[in-house]
């Protein structure tokens, strides 16, 4: 951008131009905006937005890192060994998420450690799903096929968001969750198709991840205070009760190919709204387990902190033995 | 962010899962589904590469193309169990990584060790009329074959490391020699395998070298992880009476020793560690004596199985 260019200079820029280059700045921003174009990170950007994006950048990827722990708890059960290769690969896949996400979160200026500081000291969120458990076999097959379901509702649209990294990272996710996606209802096919026991193992499985899963978009739209802002800046694309609502639209008909049902008797098609529609969800618990309330927050919380704490030495280390090599190499030179 | 070796074998891993994003040439969805032995009606488009994996040699066994004797199925049981159960420990380490870049590295290594016991344990269970999970999950402890050292505990980071720098060392060579087998199956899972315990090799001696060069914790902890699990070394090179007979099909354990402790003993001089001198511990693994881990390592993975016998999943 011009305008950066000629602040630099001999002279340090006058707060005169720095007002300058910030209305310039807006003004390519908004265009940016207005053309549905993108906004890479050297570019001037409003606070609010750099702010707005590293907030919900490093909750999806605090998402992905906590989202491993429900699975990785079925990776020493799975109950065939193809059946483990898989589940370890996916569990590995949403590290690698993590770590893309992260580093689209580090070109906004906010380093991973702080990142990773925030979430083990509790000031940061992540998705409330990951605070259920997976207490059966057959959780693994809901999760893929529902929560991964929902995650690829939601993401999909992002990978159009208008801050480049973020959308470029969204595009290898969605790629990855689809395949997640595609595991999960395989599991739950093969559950469902099998001895009555594993059947009803699946069907517990889906009464007990559907409402979950559904407030996975967010709370209603007309209790979503962010969501305009979001729209405004073309990093949200649709409504939650519109992804909402297109999400329980693919349950209801592949739910017939698994021979199970949703445990939502409220669930159809409005001929006249042309959407899909769904029993009332309990939002009260939503905000519990948000404010840290869930069966398994503090589970979770410990695990990740534990993890952390327990590699700190393994870090130092890395850390010293870089600098050292570092140091070396300058003599050497 | 920590500087860490070269990850390790995604797009091979991935390929075995049967998951994570296609690499290198695909095969026609024709071929792929006859090498996958399923038919269209399957959600996933299997995208194989080249890799020989543990469904193609199921197979061949179906196929009647090939049958391993009694004696190579025992020596297949062996190299699997062991993979099978550095797997099962590796796996541990998903989620609770000192550093993300190494979730995704132990993950790789446990799935790379995962591929590698299904395509052995598949080979074995021919000689019996068994599948890979039959004999992963319904053999009782005393059936299965593999060495100490792959059953002891994670420990810390450092216990990991040394475990894998040990294991990834040895198998090299095992895998390296057995490309040259009389047995065309073990010769073709080992030229798969070799390439990808051949980073397992560099992970473990960067990691070696990082631990033991970093801070004086860090050193402690690496040389007390030595001291740990030097003693289970000595089992990996022992002959017996199956090695003997299998001859070319099987690599004499004890002639893989001196290029073993050879290029060990590169990484600990750069990393400035004398081998430690342990006596050996006992071992009995080859003959189905475990140490008290074992029992607790089958319990866990085989319970689910075994609450639904004969179920498909």
């Amino acid at each position: 951008m011009a305008q950066n260019l000629q602040a630099v200079g001999d002279v340090a820029p006058s707060q005169q131009q720095s007002q300058l280059d910030a209305d310039a700045g807006q003004a390519y921003f908004d265009h940016v905006m207005a053309e549905d174009s993108r906004i890479e990170p050297r570019d001037w950007m409003p606070d609010a937005y750099r702010r707005t994006l590293v907030r919900q950048i490093s909750q999806h990827a605090h998402s992905e890192i906590i989202g491993m722990q429900p699975e990785a708890n079925w990776i020493s059960r799975a109950p065939s060994l193809k059946r483990k290769a898989i589940l370890m690969a996916k569990v590995q896949d949403e590290a690698g998420h993590g770590l893309y996400l992260y580093s689209a979160a580090e070109t906004l200026g906010t380093s991973r450690d702080e990142m990773m500081g925030q979430l083990v000291a509790g000031k940061a969120r992540y998705s409330s799903i990951f605070n259920y458990p997976t207490v059966t076999w057959a959780d693994m097959g809901a999760i893929g096929w529902m929560v991964d379901g929902a995650a690829i509702c939601n993401q999909v649209p992002l990978c159009r968001a208008s801050f480049g990294p973020y959308g470029r990272a969204m595009v290898r996710v969605c790629k990855e969750e689809s395949f997640h996606q595609r595991q999960g209802f395989e599991i739950l096919l093969e559950l469902a198709n099998g001895t009555p026991a594993q059947k009803q193992m699946a069907q517990d499985a889906v009464d007990r991840w559907y409402a979950p899963s559904l407030m996975m978009f967010g709370p209603p739209d007309d209790d979503s205070p962010n969501s305009k802002q979001s729209m405004a800046w073309n990093i949200k694309r649709f409504s939650n009760d519109e992804l909402r609502s297109r999400f329980v639209g693919m349950m209801a008909e592949q739910v017939k190919v698994l021979g199970l049902s949703l445990p939502d008797p409220e669930v159809r098609f409005n001929e006249d709204t042309k959407k899909w529609e769904h029993g009332p969800l309990d939002w009260e618990e939503f905000k519990e387990v948000l404010a840290g309330r869930g069966p398994c927050n503090a589970q979770r919380m410990e695990r990740r902190r534990q993890a952390h704490d327990d590699g700190a030495w393994v870090r130092e280390a890395a850390t010293a033995y870089a600098a050292k090599m570092a140091a070396k190499n300058e003599v050497a030179a | 962010m920590i500087p860490t070796g070269s990850q390790p074998s995604q797009a091979q891993a991935g390929s075995l899962a049967g998951v994570g994003p296609a690499t290198g040439s695909q095969p026609s969805q024709a071929q792929a589904g006859s090498l996958a032995g399923v038919g269209p009606a399957s959600a996933t488009r299997i995208t194989p590469g080249n890799a020989l994996r543990p469904e193609d040699i199921a197979l061949e066994v179906q196929r009647g193309d090939v049958k391993p004797s009694e004696n190579v199925g025992e020596y297949a049981l062996r190299l699997g169990d062991d993979a099978l159960i550095l797997a099962q420990r590796l796996g541990h380490w998903i989620s609770r990584a000192p550093e993300l870049e190494e979730d995704v590295a132990l993950g790789n290594i446990a799935l790379d060790q995962l591929g590698h016991a299904r395509s052995f344990l598949t080979y074995a269970g021919a000689a019996w009329g068994k599948t890979e999970d039959e004999l992963a999950y319904f053999r009782r402890e005393p059936e299965f074959r593999s060495a100490h050292l792959f059953e002891q505990p994670n420990g810390d980071f450092a216990v990991t490391i040394v475990r894998q720098f040990i294991v990834s060392y040895y198998q090299f060579e095992l895998y390296r020699r057995l490309t040259d087998s009389s047995d065309a199956t073990l010769a073709a899972i080992a030229a798969k395998a070799v390439k990808e315990v051949d980073y397992h090799r560099d992970h473990s001696a960067q990691w070696v070298l990082r631990l033991a060069l970093g801070t004086d914790e860090s050193r402690g902890r690496l040389l007390a992880g030595l001291r740990l699990l030097w003693p289970y070394v000595g089992e990996l090179f022992e002959d017996d009476a199956l090695t003997a007979r299998l001859g070319d099909a099987a690599v004499a354990p004890s002639s893989l020793r001196a290029d073993f402790d050879r290029l060990t003993d590169e990484v600990l001089v750069e990393a400035e560690i004398d081998v430690p001198h342990v006596p050996s511990a006992l071992g009995g693994g080859r003959r189905g004596q475990h140490s008290e881990h074992m029992g607790y390592i089958l319990a866990e993975m085989q319970v689910l199985a075994r609450e639904y016998p004969g179920a498909s999943w």
